[in-house]
């Protein structure tokens, strides 16, 4: 029984906030996991606040439904959202598989014309293009320069977390990311050249600032919301 | 006015309110919004350091004695903006109106700055009544709310044909200053909430007008300075960064500070308290006192001068809103030419 909710809560390491691009588990937005002696994990997923953007708030439900649901062992998988102004239409959207478009269909909250495919993969970008200054910033730091940055290529790279996540970000996006991809890319994949250095790396770093500064008001936000107990 | 070391600083909120959240004005039916919404501000309050707390029940309906003391009193400030907020969908009486804004209007005349705010998706009854109003008030400025619950409707853009008619009608009466809010849901759901390339568009054909985008397009800072850099009349409103990140996340704060001041400059940042979220005391101390910090991951940030601190906390908006600044709250030549 315990290994299978500690396969569970593995499962739902690999499921992300697309904004943040953290994995909902170290986000603390997992208020309960439990698993049944039959095998039904039942999950509960909360957020920061309750308007939350829909669109996110579905990817994380949806996404953490699937990667349960493909637990061995698991024989159902029940996740809801707590506390959210669209509870009522993700859960029961999640839950009947219906999709986006379908799970908002008829309700209140709002008409939803698309899957979210293409949002996911604008922030997959973005994380790509931060992931550029968390794994650029160390060798800027050490004193490399435009000509050495833009030389560089993955398997130039001491191995990491950041260098695997990256790598990761961009075979989804379909970019570069072999050891002789450069470190430092465009949007379309193309190499950044040594003039274009420093201006590159302004927008990764401000790129990953502001990821980083929304995963620090939802964190704030969360321990005021959800605080510990005894704290 | 705030003086600290000898330096005086004229200080001016440009982001404030004065709401009714009070349970008697939540809609029925729609109670689990309105308290949402209160909720989702409680939230952020507590982001202040704890000695400025407010017990929750008091920080749903602020009096008019409260603000005068937080505000004028302890706060520091010279002028204060009032953004309307109307949110009638789940506030009776609206969240905060202009009406609401103006309660104090005649105590404190030009001290007192009551933005107005229409919505386009009501077509003339909206421009009537906001026409009406700028009679009253004499607006400067508008609080655009683009992600406003209306009937059908969740939220707007800019760039929506009868938005931009109504932009042109603003900008022909002769008020310039547009605030823009970006919220937590629009309409159709699967977009990006919180873009700004409306803005973007809108601020390159109304080039008379002002955009001030509240909250650096939190949590979209990156898209907010990639356009900022190239609009000359695009501004960034700090209430929430200040608010919200100097005493909660300080290591945060210094390099969202770090970048703003890079991307858009000291010349287009433009200090808001988002009273009564937090009261101003704290944030213009805070600020005042406030370095780049020298630790090693701060070094490509600039360091703030005397200066750059009295642009930010009242002459940008002296500028765009053209309060008189008395001449010993200027800054000296010959930068005080510039400004």
């Amino acid at each position: 029984m315990t290994a299978l909710r500690a396969d569970v809560w593995r499962a739902l390491d690999t499921v992300l906030d697309p904004e943040l691009d953290e994995p909902v588990t170290d986000l603390d937005f997992v208020e309960s996991c439990t698993v049944s002696g039959d095998g039904v994990a039942a999950v509960v997923l909360r957020l920061p606040t309750f308007f939350c953007a829909p669109n996110f708030s579905f990817l994380m439900v949806a996404d953490a439904y699937d990667a349960v649901s493909a637990v061995p062992g698991v024989t159902r998988a029940e996740v809801t959202l707590a506390d959210h102004h669209a509870s009522a239409e993700i859960n029961g959207g999640v839950a009947a598989q219906a999709g986006f478009v379908g799970s908002f269909e008829g309700s209140s909250q709002g008409e939803a014309t698309a899957e979210l495919d293409e949002l996911r993969r604008a922030f997959f970008r973005k994380a790509a293009l931060a992931g550029q200054d968390r794994v650029a910033r160390p060798l800027v730091d050490a004193g490399a320069g435009p000509d050495e940055l833009a030389g560089t290529v993955l398997g130039d790279l001491p191995p990491s977390a950041e260098l695997d996540r990256m790598r990761h970000r961009r075979s989804v996006l379909g970019l570069p990311h072999d050891d002789d991809a450069p470190l430092l890319v465009h949007a379309d994949g193309s190499g950044v050249t040594s003039g274009q250095v420093p201006l590159h790396l302004r927008r990764a770093r401000l790129q990953r600032v502001g990821i980083e500064a929304n995963g620090a008001y939802c964190s704030s936000l969360l321990q005021k919301r959800y605080p510990v107990a005894g704290s | 006015m705030y003086e600290k070391n000898g330096e005086k600083y004229f200080v001016v909120d440009s982001h404030s309110h004065f709401w009714n959240a009070g349970r008697e004005n939540w809609v029925p039916g729609a109670e689990h919004y309105a308290k949402g919404w209160i909720d989702c501000f409680y939230g952020y309050h507590q982001l202040g350091p704890p000695e400025t707390h407010w017990d929750y029940e008091k920080f749903l309906r602020p009096t008019p004695e409260d603000f005068e003391r937080d505000v004028f009193v302890e706060g520091h400030v010279d002028h204060t903006v009032f953004q309307s907020t109307y949110l009638r969908e789940w506030y009776k009486d609206g969240f905060n109106t202009a009406a609401q804004n103006a309660a104090l209007l005649e105590k404190y005349g030009d001290r007192w700055i009551v933005n107005g705010r229409w919505d386009a998706r009501d077509g003339e009854a909206s421009w009537k009544e906001f026409t009406e109003d700028h009679k009253r008030y004499g607006f400067k400025g508008v609080k655009l709310y683009t992600a406003e619950w209306n009937g059908d409707s969740r939220g707007f853009k800019l760039t929506d044909p009868e938005c931009y008619r109504f932009l042109e009608r603003t900008q022909e009466l002769g008020i310039r200053n547009i605030h823009v809010h970006k919220g937590p849901t629009i309409w159709p759901l699967d977009k990006d909430a919180f873009d700004v390339s409306d803005v973007d568009h809108a601020a390159t054909d109304f080039q008379g007008l002002n955009f001030i985008v509240e909250h650096v397009g939190l949590p979209r800072i990156e898209d907010f300075c990639f356009m900022a850099v190239q609009e000359p009349n695009v501004y960034a409103g700090l209430s929430v960064v200040v608010g919200g990140l100097m005493h909660a996340r300080p290591k945060m704060f210094a390099k969202v500070m770090g970048e703003l001041l890079f991307w858009v400059g000291e010349d287009k940042m433009l200090f808001g308290g988002d009273y009564n979220i937090w009261t101003p005391k704290w944030q213009v101390e805070g600020l005042v006192d406030w370095q780049m910090p020298d630790d090693e991951a701060f070094t490509d940030y600039a360091k703030l001068t005397t200066a750059t601190r009295k642009k930010i906390l009242g002459l940008n908006a002296a500028r765009l809103y053209d309060i008189p600044v008395p001449a010993e709250l200027q800054l000296a030549a010959p930068e005080g030419a510039m400004a």
